[in-house]
């Protein structure tokens, strides 16, 4: 036996960035926009989902809904009478904490893409993780509540860069808690100075409609580009 | 914890180069950029690496600097904190030049000598 060296120099992830592309080449070819939509657990995806997606201006919705468990979210999104597909990723260590490209791969079968135009894939609740793996995207959106702390685009920068669009959720508690609005969205911008920032409430529904526009808007410029 | 997707990706480049060769020694190349903490995805590798080519391999690390720049004024300057705006122009249009890498760089691998 002798000892020799291979040079490698690949890119750890490439494995899931080539399925990414092929995700990708599928979503193009049945003409559906694809947001990866990511937070941290409980941060509110689920709620602005159902705020946002069922008045969408001629723009029909589907959701990928990923959990490590369960399909109570789906649920939830199914009764409002849009295509929901559950993902869940509790096969392989008692369940991983992200989609990966691979993942979403194999719910395609399952996505009527036909008869959607924007295709929602909402990732496991996790500020570390989602952020490495790309699906097949167009564009990633991450939602930030303002009960998680003024500093964390400084402790997940991993995240925060990620994203063409950051939504400031829950912004209705404000007048209960001691945060600092103005330096999350200050911390934002030092992380990603090219992020979008929308303040954001389910509960009372502040800034849906700009979300509405944002997210008409991506679909819109597929629509445009095909033309 | 997403040292462990990470280490996993590792070990999946790594025997995908070895072709079936022993693997002793894995080397990665790690932006600074990337949130990788290397004790714990050394600890990770080893786990992830049982049952395969890479069993029993030692993971070494070349951990790369960020290196920013500046698109309007060309500026270029290495950082510590995640501070992602030009100190001249205080804008985004930054680019990374390096600190995003996550590369397996080289493996080495045990071949039986030729007895031909």
């Amino acid at each position: 036996m002798h000892r020799v060296k291979v040079r490698v120099v690949e890119d750890a992830l490439d494995a899931n960035n080539t399925i990414a592309h092929a995700n990708r080449h599928d979503f193009n070819h049945a003409d559906v926009t694809v947001v990866n939509f990511m937070s941290a657990p409980g941060a509110g995806k689920t709620t602005l989902l159902e705020r946002a997606v069922t008045e969408l201006d001629g723009v029909r919705v589907g959701v990928l809904e990923g959990d490590v468990q369960g399909s109570m979210d789906a649920d939830r999104l199914a009764a409002l009478h849009i295509p929901v597909v559950q993902l869940n990723t509790d096969g392989s260590f008692g369940g991983e904490c992200h989609l990966d490209a691979n993942m979403v791969r194999s719910a395609i079968g399952a996505l009527p893409l036909d008869d959607i135009d924007l295709l929602v894939i909402e990732n496991v609740g996790n500020l570390v993780c989602p952020a490495e793996f790309r699906v097949g995207e167009d564009a990633r959106i991450m939602v930030t509540s303002v009960t998680e702390g003024e500093e964390k685009p400084l402790k997940y920068p991993l995240m925060f860069r990620a994203c063409e669009l950051v939504l400031i959720n829950k912004v209705d508690l404000l007048p209960h808690l001691d945060f600092d609005i103005e330096k999350l969205i200050y911390n934002i911008g030092v992380v990603n100075p090219d992020a979008r920032t929308i303040l954001v409430s389910a509960k009372t529904g502040e800034g849906i409609d700009e979300w509405r526009g944002w997210l008409t808007e991506l679909a819109g410029q597929r629509a445009a580009s095909r033309v | 914890m997403h040292e462990l997707s990470l280490s996993s990706a590792i070990v999946n480049t790594a025997v995908k180069h070895a072709g079936e060769r022993p693997v002793s020694v894995v080397v990665v190349r790690i932006g600074q950029l990337r949130q990788v903490v290397p004790d714990t995805l050394d600890f990770y590798f080893e786990f992830v690496a049982r049952d395969t080519v890479c069993e029993g391999a030692r993971l070494e690390f070349e951990l790369v600097p960020a290196l920013l720049a500046c698109a309007a004024c060309e500026r270029q300057w290495a950082v510590d904190f995640p501070d992602f705006r030009c100190p001249t122009c205080l804008e985004g249009g930054v680019q990374v030049i390096t600190g995003n890498e996550f590369e397996v760089e080289s493996i080495d691998v045990e071949e039986v000598a030729c007895t031909a």
